[in-house]
């Protein structure tokens, strides 16, 4: 299914995960966080629901939906590249991997997810492995002592990885 | 349930561990684990499979030759992969997987250690006793004690070490007030920034009336920069969930929370594991002990909010909230969670909780200095020959720090330049910055306020020559604008403007005015917001502006960057020497500022030329140069 194209949603996924938390409003944040790990993001709709269904109102849910950094309100790309810029790293000169990145997948501040909807590039605050800094986060699998040189072949490894599956 | 017995269980333990020839502890933290322990891991107990030998993991304990855990992070993350074997305590560092067939037949087998995977020290021979290295040697590991020696998936491994012996006693044979004297008897002290007195703490929510009050354990660690609680919530959470039963004990507390950061996945997941081994072995739920005592803890994940760490704001983010922080009084003492009283402290205050009750609250205050007591755990981190996790007593100088410990600072060309740093950044965005005049100085709570920076979680950054303080200023600045949560318009408005006043003195738009709008504006965001984070957010530009201030001038008065790190004051040259006259810098120049011709080496115009940089990406021979 291409990225931007919009899902057939049932709520059945969205009322089991209520009933988890017994309609609990103060588990806001649980609830939020457990439909994001479905949906990888927070759909509008569901967002209303969840209000509706909690007996609080959609400006409750959206203004946590967009307080917290955890939670997004656009989908993601397929692989998540998270450079971390602590203050290890950032010494380190972690701005050179950003660089670099959004280079390479024409990507800039404003704009986090490639087009083919195959990359997103988020900065992290600190990953807390400042013993391997710079550090980056490719689907959740850490990287350490990372040059602009290493950064770069892990990214043609994973784009030559796609191009394969798709032939 | 039947109450559990401690010394049965350690003793079972011991016996099962006799039949073991040796233990071999593999670092199994983020630092070693993204360098490879896994696969060295797999490689042992393959390598051991193919010689007929075997050995066993945690948990399952089964007949075996060697007996094999993944620990915690032991600190030592530059030099990993990690790995230890016992009874002979030999350190190997930078262990590859081609190593582990070496290791399993001259250790193992043969019990001879391979000096090549040794540590080295200054004369560069291998030290086969880890004690003897510096990095271990002039630490304290209390609170961090077994954090990397034992399975932190076992809680069998926790009890055999002495682990719950304090929470049984302290539930089954103490008194409330016991328990906070004991506290405020050994001087410790928050470690999560704040320092308040733990036993204070918990006396002023023992006092409070209500059948409900709350336990919580702060594990929202955002400053970058810091690692600590992450380590001992992976590498001993047992610890922490030990600490909460007798912050129970002491306040009366019915049910326990731990809130921890998102980004932790790992912590989370250990925590978890060990909570349903506590409730399986009745240490959590009803009756713990065999006492009428009930406490349970659950976990909350955070969603990504610095300024969660702030109690009333963590609060705020547990009630299913915004996490903004609330005036205090009242203090969550009287009204916290759900309007209870509740106690936070932050994992590593009760991590150290235990240690204090079982070496006994009178010999931990030995530790430390007059007003700070015990031991604390830093993250070392920056241009340090050493990265990692360490702990040492209050009282410690940066030189014993950076220089003992961290092996001294690394300049940007890789060479060990010893203790000449340029300035330590202590207690991340809230901090300040500590220069070489401060070498020696005992390190604890008192001093370091007294010159403006402050313990906070324990973050420390060294930092070399060559770096540009303005710069430094402007990341934290960065971070705090970023996480400043927009409630009082002082720290949202305040932090906002003076990220754009560094701003200006990094591009050179600065003017004469703009350092003394800097230092009021700071002042005044200190004064008037309401929470920890705007109050502490200026530190960085006040810390740096009181120490390096020529260099602020540097900046704004003469254009010019010391260090040669703001792009705005430097200027792209063509290096003649290098220069093959082919031309191209100039065709790619956009603003035709690149002059020159067959045979002679190329110029550039430093007047038309708008530092766009596209001469030095076009350029194969690495000709052109920005200084």
């Amino acid at each position: 299914m291409a990225m931007n194209e919009q899902p057939i949603r049932s709520f059945d996924m969205v009322c089991e995960i209520l009933d988890r938390y017994h309609k609990d409003s103060t588990k806001l944040i649980p609830i939020l966080q457990d439909i994001q790990d479905q949906y990888s993001y927070l759909p509008e709709d569901i967002m209303t629901f969840v209000s509706t269904a909690l007996g609080i109102s959609s400006s409750t849910v959206y203004g946590v939906a967009t307080f917290y950094a955890h939670f997004t309100l656009a989908p993601k790309g397929k692989h998540i590249i998270k450079v971390c810029d602590g203050t290890a790293c950032h010494v380190k000169k972690s701005d050179l991997l950003l660089d670099v990145i959004e280079k390479e997948l024409a990507l800039d501040k404003n704009k986090k997810t490639t087009d083919d909807g195959l990359f997103t590039l988020e900065t992290v605050a600190c990953l807390g492995a400042c013993g391997l800094a710079p550090v980056l986060v490719i689907d959740d699998k850490v990287h350490g002592l990372m040059t602009p040189e290493t950064t770069l072949a892990l990214i043609h490894q994973i784009k030559e990885a796609e191009k394969n599956e798709q032939n | 349930m039947n109450k559990i017995d401690l010394a049965n269980h350690q003793k079972q333990f011991r016996e099962v561990m006799e039949q073991y020839n040796a233990r071999i502890v593999i670092c199994g933290g983020t630092g070693c684990m993204a360098n490879g322990a896994g696969e060295i891991i797999e490689a042992f107990h393959r390598i051991l499979e193919e010689k007929g030998l075997k050995a066993a993991v945690a948990i399952a304990k089964e007949p075996a030759d060697y007996y094999m855990v993944k620990s915690g992070c032991q600190g030592f993350c530059q030099m990993g992969p990690l790995v230890t074997i016992y009874p002979q305590e030999v350190l190997y560092v930078k262990v590859k997987e081609c190593d582990v067939e070496e290791i399993i037949e001259k250790t193992l087998v043969g019990g001879e250690i391979i000096d090549r995977l040794l540590y080295r020290d200054e004369e560069d021979k291998g030290v086969s006793d880890m004690h003897h290295i510096p990095f271990y040697s002039k630490q304290k590991r209390t609170a961090l004690k077994l954090c990397g020696f034992i399975d932190a998936e076992d809680i069998d491994e926790y009890i055999a070490n002495g682990g719950y012996t304090s929470s049984e006693n302290a539930v089954l044979s103490m008194t409330p007030e016991e328990v906070c004297q004991s506290m405020l008897e050994s001087g410790l002290r928050g470690r999560g920034g704040g320092g308040f007195p733990t036993g204070k703490k918990w006396d002023l929510t023992r006092i409070q009336k209500s059948d409900i009050k709350y336990v919580i354990c702060n594990g929202d660690e955002g400053d970058p920069g810091a690692f600590m609680d992450r380590c001992i919530m992976e590498g001993n959470p047992h610890s922490v969930i030990e600490g909460m039963i007798i912050a129970a004990k002491a306040i009366g507390g019915t049910e326990g929370y731990i809130y921890v950061r998102t980004e932790y996945p790992l912590a989370v997941e250990r925590l978890k594991t060990a909570l349903k081994h506590a409730r399986e072995n009745n240490i959590l739920g009803k009756g713990i002990f065999g006492s009428s005592m009930d406490f349970d803890i659950h976990i909350m994940e955070g969603a990504g909010a610095f300024v969660c760490g702030e109690e009333t704001a963590l609060i705020a983010s547990m009630e299913g909230r915004r996490g903004m922080p609330k005036p205090k009084p009242p203090f969550p003492a009287q009204n916290g969670l759900f309007g209870k009283p509740t106690v936070i402290n932050n994992v590593e205050t009760l991590a150290s909780v235990p240690v204090i009750l079982s070496m006994g609250p009178g010999k931990y205050a030995t530790m430390g200095t007059a007003g700070s007591k015990g031991t604390k755990t830093f993250a070392l981190t920056g241009n340090v020959a050493h990265t990692g996790l360490i702990e040492v007593p209050f009282g410690s100088t940066l030189r014993e720090i950076v220089v003992d410990i961290g092996g001294g600072v690394i300049d940007n060309d890789g060479n060990n330049v010893g203790p000449d740093f340029k300035a330590v950044q202590i207690g991340g965005p809230s901090g300040g910055c500590l220069t070489q005049e401060h070498l020696d100085m005992p390190l604890d709570y008192e001093t370091l306020t007294a010159i403006g920076a402050m313990v906070g979680s324990g973050g420390l950054v060294v930092m070399n020559q060559q770096t540009c303080m303005v710069q430094i200023a402007r990341f934290f600045m960065q971070f705090t604008q970023n996480e400043s949560c927009g409630k009082c318009v002082v720290c949202r408005e305040g932090t906002r403007q003076m990220l754009n006043l560094l701003d200006d003195i990094i591009q050179g738009e600065a003017t004469e005015d703009t350092l003394a709008l800097l230092e009021e504006l700071a002042h005044t965001v200190k004064i008037g917001s309401l929470c920890g984070l705007g109050k502490t957010a200026p530190n960085p530009i006040l810390s740096t502006l009181r120490y390096f201030r020529k260099e602020y001038e540097d900046h704004v008065l003469r254009h010019h960057c010391p260090v040669g790190v703001c792009k705005a004051f430097l200027s792209y040259k063509v290096v003649s020497s290098l220069c093959k006259s082919c031309g191209l810098c100039a065709k790619k120049c956009p603003v035709n500022a690149i002059s020159g011709e067959k045979g002679v080496p190329y110029v550039i115009d430093g007047e038309r030329c708008i530092q766009c940089g596209a001469c030095m990406d076009a350029c194969k021979f690495h000709a052109v140069v920005l200084g």
